[in-house]
């Protein structure tokens, strides 16, 4: 087992994903628009922006969900729509915002048709989809649900059963979209650092839609912020991030200070009421 | 439960799915026997009595001027096998559907197929003022097709193709409107009205052998194709977007899905009749056996279905005997009940 992890651990730096001129769009409007973008390998990227801004088109788009208007997005240097679904499907994983779960399905079954692209017509249930599924239960510590039905746990229970499934996929790339929606802010904590852990400890790269700043910025080595449909600034949070970026994109006004407790960008709104040392407005007395 | 978890942890260990497999096997595997006692007792009990004898000397060693023989040979076996195919298709169209439009109330209705089929029979005898019986075994297939074909048109314009919800819409717009048709019809000529009531009551009384012969190709075949896509609708329980992530062709599987299911459908409601109950309600008893597995779920209907429907036609053959109680209608009056007491007594799963 130890052979195949680190054998994975070197493959996935050579698996690389991006897009070339990318348009992407619904009806006869165009979303994303002539976008060059790399998720760079090994690290775990964070898309930001406000609401409509494109990013989880952007996602989708690299998920092959979307077909491109123009542009292409390469796997390996070969264009997605060109290659067999189940081969990209082995490499890139997705788990979308609002997955269906087949009702009275158990966390095990569930988790099993992760291993769908590792399956064909002749090679059925195998000893290494058994191995793929008990692993992601362990990884996600779900082992112990294994035989409960996904209608009976809990959102943070049912997220994380949803990442171990699309571990059991066994893919280097995975993409997540909203990972956290729906969850207290313990298990969205809980959660990305489990995505961590995969990135760390099992090499995945990892790419996902977050909507709060401040975890996208502590839990991101690589964060992608978009404004209609463009990226305005990419790179290391702690390098791109100031108030004037995050002004940029959200049209907030904010103080972006260091995170007492993981030093990465903080931001902090600067609302109408509520601002310290301003006593002498009369058009904001809440803020006495 | 502890133990469950405690093979998890060995890897080399079975999964849950394993030790169900050997149990959902079982349940096949006697499932099969009782639709084999099913098909016995359909082509041995009628108005005539006939004995195990005869039945294998009318294969073995056939004497037309037998008329037990002759019975069995032209009526009882192809009796029997029709509602075999019939049944079978009939539950794996709707077993399909329910699976490819996540719609737990899908059957071959929804998608205008018994409209489809009832306007081609009605508006064939209009234009050639009245058909052979076994045209109308045709012009109910074309029917059925033809209105398949312009649902799943009709569904698919748009961006995101033919959704579930936009399926279903078309197929009530488009049922609606045949309905409309049908009626219109019916109204203005009795003749197209006669043949819509013999042919609506769902039955497989009658004409069995030419039927059988002109059906059975397209329903075997669409069985065949029915059996093996089991894999397919389990990627797409989880969705459109899920199933792509995971690398399944979903348009391709829809277009495969919806001839499939056209043929079985068109065909089986061509041949008896618009038989709504075996397509709506046993994939949700399968359902209820097996779980949400598609492995599973197909061949226990393939099995359940005909098992219910011989049932049926049988117990329409014994209720009234010497007379005939059509099998829509037996279906109706004893199913529904016993499906309202298995919904109330078990929480059938959705899909």
């Amino acid at each position: 087992m130890t052979d195949r992890t680190s054998d994975r651990l070197q493959d996935d730096r050579t698996h690389d994903l991006r897009a070339e001129d990318l348009t992407l769009g619904y009806a006869d409007t165009d979303v994303v628009s002539h976008l060059d973008v790399q998720v760079p390998p090994g690290q775990v990227t964070v898309i930001v922006g406000a609401n409509a801004c494109g990013k989880s088109t952007l996602l989708r788009g690299l998920a092959r969900l979307l077909k491109p208007r123009t542009g292409t997005v390469l796997l390996d240097g070969t264009s997605v729509h060109d290659q067999r679904p189940t081969d990209v499907a082995r490499v890139v994983g997705l788990l979308p915002q609002t997955p269906v779960a087949p009702d009275g399905i158990t966390v095990a079954d569930l988790v099993g048709r992760g291993r769908y692209p590792h399956q064909g017509w002749f090679r059925r249930w195998s000893a290494e989809d058994d191995a793929a599924v008990a692993q992601a239960l362990e990884a996600t510590g779900t082992a112990e649900l294994a035989d409960r039905q996904i209608t009976a746990l809990s959102g943070g229970q049912r997220q994380r059963v949803w990442v171990a499934m699309a571990l059991a996929q066994d893919t280097d790339l995975l993409l997540l979209d909203e990972p956290t929606t729906y969850l207290d802010i313990n298990h969205q904590v809980e959660l990305l650092d489990l995505l961590t852990d995969l990135n760390r400890e099992h090499g995945k790269t990892i790419a996902m839609v977050l909507h709060d700043l401040n975890l996208a910025f502590r839990y991101a080595d690589h964060i992608i912020a978009m404004k209609h449909g463009a990226i305005v600034t990419q790179g290391r949070p702690a390098d791109v991030i100031d108030a004037d970026v995050v002004e940029d994109v959200f049209g907030l006004a904010c103080q972006v200070v260091p995170d007492p407790v993981s030093g990465t960008p903080l931001v902090v709104p600067r609302s109408r009421h509520h601002v310290r040392a301003l006593t002498s407005e009369a058009e904001s007395p809440a803020a006495v | 439960m502890t133990a469950t978890v405690q093979r998890l942890q060995h890897v080399e260990a079975p999964t849950p799915r394993h030790r169900s497999t050997v149990g959902l096997g079982l349940g096949a595997l006697v499932l099969l026997g009782v639709l084999a006692v099913v098909m016995f007792v359909s082509i041995t009990i009628g108005a005539r009595g006939v004995g195990l004898h005869t039945i294998w000397t009318a294969f073995t060693d056939y004497d037309p001027s037998s008329a037990e023989q002759t019975v069995i040979r032209e009526l009882r076996v192809p009796r029997t096998l029709l509602g075999l195919l019939v049944g079978a298709g009939l539950g794996l169209a709707g077993a399909l559907l329910q699976g490819v439009t996540r719609n737990p109330l899908a059957d071959p209705g929804i998608m205008g197929i018994n409209m489809g089929a009832a306007a081609g029979i009605v508006v064939a005898v209009m234009l050639f003022d009245g058909i052979s019986q076994s045209t109308s075994v045709w012009v109910g297939f074309a029917g059925a097709g033809v209105a398949t074909v312009v649902v799943y048109g009709v569904a698919s314009f748009g961006r995101e193709g033919a959704t579930p919800v936009k399926l279903a819409l078309a197929g009530a717009a488009v049922s609606a409107s045949l309905y409309s048709v049908t009626t219109g019809v019916t109204m203005s000529d009795l003749q197209a009205l006669n043949e819509l009531r013999f042919w609506q009551v769902g039955s497989l009384s009658g004409r069995y052998l030419p039927v059988l012969s002109q059906t059975w190709p397209f329903l075997v075949a669409g069985i065949a194709v029915a059996l093996l896509m089991g894999r397919s609708l389990n990627g797409l329980a989880l969705g459109d977007d899920l199933a792509v992530a995971l690398g399944q062709r979903v348009r391709l599987t829809r277009v495969v899905v919806f001839v499939t299911v056209a043929l079985l459908g068109g065909a089986a409601t061509a041949a008896c009749g618009p038989i709504v109950f075996v397509g709506l309600v046993v994939p949700h008893i399968a359902r209820a056996l097996c779980g949400p597995d598609y492995r599973w779920i197909l061949p226990y209907t393939f099995l359940l279905s005909p098992i219910i429907l011989l049932c049926a036609d049988v117990l329409g053959r014994v209720l009234v005997s010497p007379s005939e109680l059509q099998v829509g209608v037996v279906l109706g009056v004893v199913g529904a009940p016993a499906f309202i007491l298995l919904v109330r007594r078990k929480d059938l799963a959705q899909l």
